[in-house]
């Protein structure tokens, strides 16, 4: 055989053909080579029934080093179904949910495509897949009356994440009531193995009635043709990715999302608050940006993201035009399970009033640190410095003048528990203190967080404060005593919260 | 039950139309797109159960079953009872019949499909208006029906108010069979920017369209666009016309 002949075959038997980069110019970007490069031949094998999936579900990889015939079919069904709670919709649907079933195929594959209109339904319905090559996507050969079943294939040229959606006239109508959803084209060698894979599909509803307006709710035309959203949301309902419905995580994975955008009006500024993605594959396509807190997903596209999770917690996924994210719907939830990781996060640490001009300066605390470096500090100076933070860190609960809140934070002026022990003290100021107290002859039963954004000098120069003010007449307590306590006691886990 | 079927099988009276001006969708010539439309009848209701029982009795090689597959597909008629008998709801709309049975039928009644023109034509009278397509209401109106599932069953025909015409349930119990169903797609007629695909895909099907926010005409038409003659879906019916009476 000629060398014409055996060169694609050995390529197929490996399992390459697509984009090994060629040997670029060092000013070359490196390209796949797209859809030239894209068909590796005819199918090899026994047809291959393809996994569809509901969101937020995604089909497994499909692990394949040869082109197959991939069979998927999809059944066009019309059904009511909540759009928010108390409120009915009738949606259009590309297998009974909204978004329509993920379809995960590998570059090169021919698909046999199967379009249902089920005969129960009231209107002709098509398929435009942008993943297809030619004229219409599909929409053309793929148009079915109800009842009917039609039959197209296409050869998958290009790699990336594509959307699919509904083309029949009027279009926008079609996609208004929930008819998109996402086709994956993976390259050749696959890609990088993740933990998760979720689905997540955007898309903005018009109803007649205001938002979470309840009972059966009809598209409004009008409002669709002034890209009016009445909601805007996930996965096609207001609690499709939230509670029990959140999708989910262990610290540790790394996630990957497959976020599409049906529209029909609306582009996404999709964001998850507290994540930044370590990758975004733009646009679904096959290079991926870095570091990016928020991508823009058009209305009729797809982009593909990953994030590694280090801490745990609930992320929350929106699109950060943010009035959607509040008033529309469009919101969704990441549950990460795991142990706190409180060097990355730390939580709340400290709560504090804040006093802006009216707080007490701080030049006493600034002059009482430069007298302990200088070894020159008086109790004088100590209490002037403590006045200070006490202001800004004691006072909220204990109140200006140490009097507490009678049964709730204990008084500090005159306080009999506080006079006794100042060894106890100290402690109580690094460590916190939770249970029941006498103070007074009063019971306190309540909860003081450990005050660790505190140095020893500022713990000591606050006890100075409070045991030689409002009556109380003590010994002054240095930096030392406070180290000393420190060093013997153990702040509780996960305390700082 | 034939007997009883047939006593109720009387056959809606025809409504007289004047003719008129009238602005197609989709004009055959858009440099003059207002179409006349000569004065025609029309049933005042679509043709229902009981009637169509009475014509495959009387006609039995448009029962189920024996009707040629050139003329109607399998599911013709395949929810009723028996071949004769559509098992209750006579007075609802006959649907699961093709576009060559609802011509037989018609003819049988010494009367023909309407076309698309004609059925539009009327289709445009609200109750209080002959040309409502402008009325915003009305339009949402029509818009809400076409946007329910079609899992229910159809209502019986001639319930609430007729149009100005005094012509029933053109919108909001089924779609109907026109003699020309499928010209807007595949007539060669020369249309600006004319393409056999156009209407099929996205918004191609707008370029040429006289009214882009009429979206339930939008749909009558992708809906009859989808249709062939020997077709027979569970939501569509059809009713009868008839030329103009000389005066």
């Amino acid at each position: 055989m000629s060398r014409y002949f055996f060169t694609p075959l050995l390529a197929l038997a490996l399992g390459c053909g697509a984009p090994a980069p060629t040997a670029l110019a060092p000013t070359e970007a490196p390209t796949t080579g797209g859809s030239k490069a894209g068909d590796f031949g005819p199918p090899v094998g026994e047809p291959i029934q393809a996994e569809l999936t509901n969101a937020p579900n995604v089909p497994a990889p499909t692990n394949r080093t040869a082109p197959a015939k991939v069979v998927v079919e999809l059944e066009v069904v019309e059904k009511v179904m909540p759009i928010s709670e108390g409120v009915d919709y009738t949606f259009w649907t590309f297998g009974g949910e909204v978004p329509g079933k993920f379809i995960r195929i590998r570059q090169g594959d021919t698909v046999e495509f199967h379009l249902q209109n089920h005969p129960d339904n009231k209107m002709p319905h098509n398929i435009d897949l942008h993943a297809v090559t030619g004229p219409g996507g599909g929409a053309a050969s793929s148009f079915t009356a109800p009842g009917h079943a039609s039959q197209f294939s296409f050869k998958a040229l290009n790699a990336g994440l594509y959307v699919y959606h509904c083309a029949t006239a009027p279009v926008g109508m079609h996609i208004a009531n929930g008819m998109y959803g996402l086709i994956l084209v993976e390259p050749p060698e696959g890609l990088p193995k993740v933990d998760r894979e979720y689905y997540v599909m955007q898309g903005d509803f018009y109803t007649v009635g205001k938002y979470r307006e309840k009972g059966l709710q009809p598209f409004d035309m009008q409002k669709a043709i002034e890209e009016n959203a009445t909601y805007v949301l996930f996965n096609g309902s207001e609690g499709a990715l939230v509670g029990d419905n959140a999708i989910t995580a262990e610290v540790g994975e790394t996630v990957r999302l497959y976020v599409g955008n049906g529209g029909p009006n609306l582009v996404s500024s999709f964001h998850v608050i507290g994540e930044i993605f370590d990758k975004v594959y733009t646009e679904g396509g096959t290079f991926a940006q870095e570091n990016v807190q928020t991508t823009l997903v058009p209305a009729g596209g797809a982009t593909m993201l990953e994030f590694y999770v280090e801490a745990p917690g609930t992320y929350i996924l929106v699109d950060h035009s943010i009035f959607r994210a509040f008033n529309k719907g469009a919101l969704g939830m990441l549950k990460v399970d795991g142990d706190d990781a409180l060097d990355i996060y730390s939580g709340k640490e400290v709560d504090s009033v804040y006093l802006a001009d009216k707080a007490a300066s701080s030049a006493p605390i600034a002059e009482a640190s430069a007298a302990a470096a200088a070894g020159s500090l008086t109790k004088a100076q100590q209490i002037e410095a403590g006045k200070a933070l006490f202001a800004g860190t004691c006072s909220t609960c204990h109140q200006a003048d140490g009097t507490g809140v009678k049964g709730v934070f204990p008084p500090l002026a005159g306080s009999d528990y506080l006079m006794a022990d100042g060894k106890r003290s100290i402690g109580i100021v690094l460590n916190g203190l939770s249970g029941p107290v006498k103070v007074n002859g009063e019971d306190y039963n309540s909860v003081m967080p450990p005050m660790s954004q505190l140095n020893d000098d500022e713990v000591a120069n606050i006890l100075t404060y409070v045991t030689n003010s409002w009556g109380n007449e003590g010994a002054a307590i240095s930096a030392s005593d406070v180290a000393g306590v420190r060093a013997t006691s153990k702040a509780p886990a996960g305390a700082a919260h | 039950m034939i007997a009883l079927l047939l006593g109720l099988a009387a056959a809606a009276p025809l409504v007289p139309i004047e003719g008129g001006k009238y602005l197609p969708l989709y004009p055959p010539d858009p440099e003059q797109p207002v179409t006349d439309v000569a004065s025609f009848q029309i049933d005042a209701t679509p043709v229902t159960r009981a009637e169509f029982a009475a014509f495959v009795t009387a006609q039995p090689k448009w029962q189920r079953g024996q009707v040629a597959a050139l003329f109607a597909e399998r599911a013709y008629l395949s929810s009723w009872a028996t071949p004769t008998d559509p098992g209750g709801r006579p007075n609802g709309p006959v649907t699961e019949v093709s576009w060559f049975a609802a011509r037989a039928y018609c003819a049988a009644e010494g009367k023909r499909l309407p076309t698309e023109d004609e059925w539009e034509y009327v289709a445009r009278a609200s109750e209080t208006s002959y040309d409502a397509t402008q009325d915003d209401a009305w339009l949402g109106q029509i818009l809400s029906w076409y946007a329910k599932p079609g899992s229910d069953d159809p209502p019986n025909v001639g319930q609430g108010m007729p149009n100005l015409w005094g012509v029933h349930d053109q919108h909001g119990v089924v779609w109907e069979w026109v003699e020309d169903f499928n010209n807007t797609l595949f007539g060669t007629d020369g249309r600006e920017g004319g393409d056999e695909d156009e209407l099929r895909f996205c918004g191609s099907g707008t370029l040429s369209a006289t009214d882009v926010r009429d979206y339930a005409r939008f749909m009558r038409i992708a809906f009859r666009s989808s249709l062939q003659g020997t077709y027979t879906t569970a939501q569509l019916g059809f009713r009868c016309a008839a030329d103009g009476v000389t005066p």
